[in-house]
């Protein structure tokens, strides 16, 4: 295997809002400004029809305007839902927080959230994600479906839009086809941030062709090191830039216990491994709780110890940056950003402001040229 | 302070209002200068902001999910695209604190556990203030853009959007009062789903339900399930006739007058004397039909190519075509013939050019003249049971409403037909509706 470059810079830093139970809008307002305060890439929201919660992309949609510079992901999901409507949803929250839009794509398995809708039966995992796949590929065509120069408003000629500057896209997938173009125009970042979790395989072959984000759960730096290489290989395979993905290391935190640790009840389906700080390492917790799975990390202690351990993997040059999913956000985000982020500013590795102010800006991630824009219509009106 | 509508005592009709963002027909003007962007968020904020200050009832959103297209091509001569509509309610939801919040959805292109989960999350988000204007459609067109593709009867359109309707307030009132998550199981002709929704009921119990339809059908929706009903009946006649036609049917479902509002949609043109007024109105009327817009409305009635007629020039001298093709994505001209019979009669008896014609039959101007005069029609109209309030559309982006919250509202106000300031927070409580009953 072809070693991967070294990630360059500070990490890039994203934070899960996710509280059980909240369905008002001040608790995501507040932790968001908290986050932006902090100057993360991203916060994400996560979404299942299957669990109590609010549409995820409802919320940020929220407290876009609550917010000015932080970077907004909700998951939106694929199998239930019309490939139409969820790009359109997705542009039009990169519109309404200025380019700050992302998406975490995500899939529904069960019978029972098939049951929510009675349209279709639940499907096996390698076939909602090859969908999901083809989602994430015709929203990106959608997006691209008006060029940024559609809009002309030419008095003379009485036209609002150049129409040869709008495209159908005449996408055939497995189970859907859309005729486009999209109803909104191309949004400010071209294309909003695609997130994917690369966990399972299924889901890593969609990261590698279509994610700009891709989440890994690593059990160290090694483990992440070695995903992030084959995402990036797979991605070259696939025909992209592998510069054109970040890869970012999944950790669950709980900064409840100071620098002490602890090894929390957690969910068993997802095993993880606990960290603790040891001197002026952070290391595997001995006797620590799970065995590796693909693997997950759980980090139990304080603020520094993370600091440490996000300082550890990233200079390690395996990781492009963190997905951390606080387990009691309220409060843990609030340790995070005061402590941790602190620290990091400190060994500059964290930004003390944002000299970008759309979600790709922060990642270091180009706008991307409409596909279609060169394709116009021979001899149409210009 | 209450008015007296005729010094009896009676307590005046209140007045409801609502701001249409301007959309993608002909009717909103994008050559003025001021005409500002119709997606930037400022500019829906600017509106929606407008609307607060003025003590609207609500803010309203259409929907569009496929661009027009006419002779085979995007339709490009009117405003061409939007944002997706709750995506931006709630993002307004940050921005204004009482206005109501009313997105146009399709229930024929959406699911009712999705939507009602969308709904629901926007009355959470916003504090109680999430309509929902239902429409339905049927057009293979349109449909091209979806899973099912066309795929619903176009007989059909009214059951599956009753049905939705019907199945949406189940999954709202489907947790406990106490908040526990209890399952839920629904068994129709459209829809056969059970599980358990995500949401606890939300500040208003159901978000308030708009309808726009107009046909038989459309009316006893509207009586048996709609708070609100969306109407294109611009004379005080016709308001009174539709008014007491749709809740004469009320009754029929244990309902009582108040419970539905009659909102037409209107426009208004404002003068520092009538005649001023007027001239305003006419050079609207010129924005709005440009010679190349003048040959399109044409052409929607005659159903066939008409380029090569000068839209200065007298009206086409061919037949129409009955059952065109021609435009996709629009709401077709009933009766062409009866149209352009019409047409030429009116060209013929003033003397009209082609796009003066289309300027002249085509004009949906409602209220015209000074602050005052405007003020006095529009109270006219609600004391005389011909609406309970107005949806009003400006022909311009964003400012096109500044005048009449300015100029209008405070006259509406010394009237004692329109609310001082907010009473309550939810969007229920401005328009007077009851709190819907619990079903458990």
């Amino acid at each position: 295997m072809p070693s991967a470059p070294r990630a360059p810079g500070a990490p890039h830093l994203g934070v899960a809002l996710d509280s059980a139970g909240r369905y008002d809008a001040d608790t995501y307002v507040r932790l968001a400004r908290l986050a932006e305060r902090g100057g993360l890439d991203f916060v994400t929201l996560g979404d299942s029809f299957s669990r109590p919660g609010p549409d995820a992309l409802a919320v940020l949609a929220r407290v876009a305007p609550a917010t000015t510079r932080i970077g907004l992901v909700p998951t939106v999901t694929t199998t239930h839902t019309e490939p139409f409507h969820v790009q359109a949803a997705v542009a039009t929250l990169d519109w309404v927080s200025r380019g700050r839009a992302g998406w975490q794509v995500d899939v529904s398995t069960t019978a029972a959230e098939a049951r929510l809708f009675g349209r279709r039966p639940a499907a096996p995992a390698e076939e909602v994600w090859r969908e999901a796949g083809e989602v994430a590929d015709v929203a990106g065509r959608l997006w691209d479906s008006w060029d940024d120069d559609a809009e002309i408003r030419d008095e003379s000629t009485g036209r609002f839009v150049d129409r040869d500057r709008l495209h159908h896209v005449d996408f055939e997938g497995a189970t859907f086809r859309v005729r486009g173009p999209s109803i909104v125009p191309r949004p400010p970042q071209g294309r909003p941030v695609v997130v994917v979790d690369a966990t399972g395989e299924h889901a890593r072959a969609v990261a590698a062709r279509h994610a700009d984000v891709a989440l890994v759960r690593a059990d160290g730096p090694d483990g992440a090191g070695a995903v992030r290489a084959e995402l990036r290989d797979r991605a070259a395979d696939a025909g992209r830039d592998p510069d054109t993905l970040r890869v970012l290391a999944a950790v669950t935190v709980d900064l409840g216990n100071g620098e002490r640790t602890h090894v929390p009840d957690l969910d068993p389906v997802h095993p993880v491994i606990a960290y603790e700080r040891r001197g002026s390492a952070v290391v595997p917790r001995a006797g620590g709780s799970g065995a590796p799975y693909g693997g997950g990390l759980h980090y139990a202690g304080g603020p520094v110890g993370l600091a440490d351990l996000i300082a550890d993997w990233h200079g390690s040059g395996r990781v492009d940056g963190f997905h951390l999913t606080p387990l009691t956000p309220a409060r843990d985000l609030e340790r995070l950003v005061n402590g941790t982020v602190t620290l990091l500013r400190h060994r500059g590795l964290a930004r003390t402001f944002y000299p970008g102010s759309t979600l790709r800006e922060h990642l270091g991630l180009a706008r991307p040229a409409g596909r279609y824009a060169g394709a116009r219509v021979a001899g149409g009106a210009r | 302070m209450t008015g007296t509508a005729d010094g009896s005592g009676a307590p005046r009709r209140r007045i409801h209002l609502a701001a249409h963002f301007p959309g993608v027909n002909s009717t909103t003007v994008w050559t003025d200068p001021d005409s500002g962007s119709q997606i930037d968020f400022s500019s829906f904020e600017h509106l929606a902001r407008t609307a607060e200050r003025g003590l609207f009832d609500f803010f309203f959103l259409a929907e569009g999910l496929r661009l027009r297209e006419h002779k085979g091509r995007i339709h490009d001569l009117d405003v061409v695209g939007r944002p997706e509509s709750i995506t931006v309610l709630n993002a307004l939801a940050a921005v204004t604190d009482r206005l109501g919040l009313a997105a146009t959805v399709n229930a024929t292109f959406n699911e009712p556990f999705e939507l009602a989960r969308r709904l629901s999350s926007l009355d959470h988000l916003s504090g109680g203030r999430a309509a929902w204007n239902v429409v339905t459609s049927s057009d293979a067109f349109t449909g091209e853009n979806f899973r099912r593709g066309g795929y619903l009867d176009r007989a059909d359109r009214y059951t599956r959007a009753a049905e939705f309707v019907a199945t949406a307030r189940e999954l709202w009132d489907s947790w406990t009062p106490g908040g526990v998550r209890r399952p839920f199981a629904h068994s129709g002709r459209h829809f056969t789903i059970d599980g358990e929704f995500t949401l606890p009921r939300s500040p208003q119990g159901h978000p308030v339900v708009i309808q726009a339809g107009d046909s038989g059908e459309g009316r006893e929706f509207a009586a048996s399930a709609a708070d609100v009903v969306f109407t294109r009946h611009g004379t005080l006649e016709a308001g009174q006739a539709f008014s007491a036609d749709v809740k004469g049917r009320l009754a029929a479902y244990g309902r009582a007058p108040g419970d539905l509002k009659i909102m037409p949609g209107v426009t208004v043109v404002l003068g520092d004397t009538a005649a001023d007024a007027q001239e305003r109105a006419a050079a609207i009327r010129q924005q709005q039909v440009s010679p190349q817009n003048a040959i399109l409305a044409a052409e929607q009635v005659w159903g066939r190519d008409l380029s090569a007629y000068d839209p200065d020039g007298p009206l086409p001298d061919v037949d129409p075509v009955v059952d065109s093709d021609l435009v996709q994505g629009r709401v077709r001209i009933g009766d062409p013939l009866a149209v352009v019979a019409k047409w030429r009669a009116v060209a013929e008896a003033k003397g009209l050019s082609l796009r003066q014609t289309v300027v002249e039959t085509t004009a949906r101007q409602s209220f015209v003249g000074t602050p005052e005069a405007v003020a006095a029609e529009m109270d006219a109209f609600v004391q005389a049971d011909a609406a309970d309030g107005f949806i009003l559309v400006p022909h311009l982006t964003p400012g096109g409403l500044d005048d009449f919250v300015d100029r209008v509202v405070p006259l509406l106000q010394e009237r004692g037909a329109f609310r001082t300031a907010y009473e309550g927070r939810t969007l229920r409580s401005h328009l007077g509706l009851p709190d819907p009953i619990w079903k458990s």
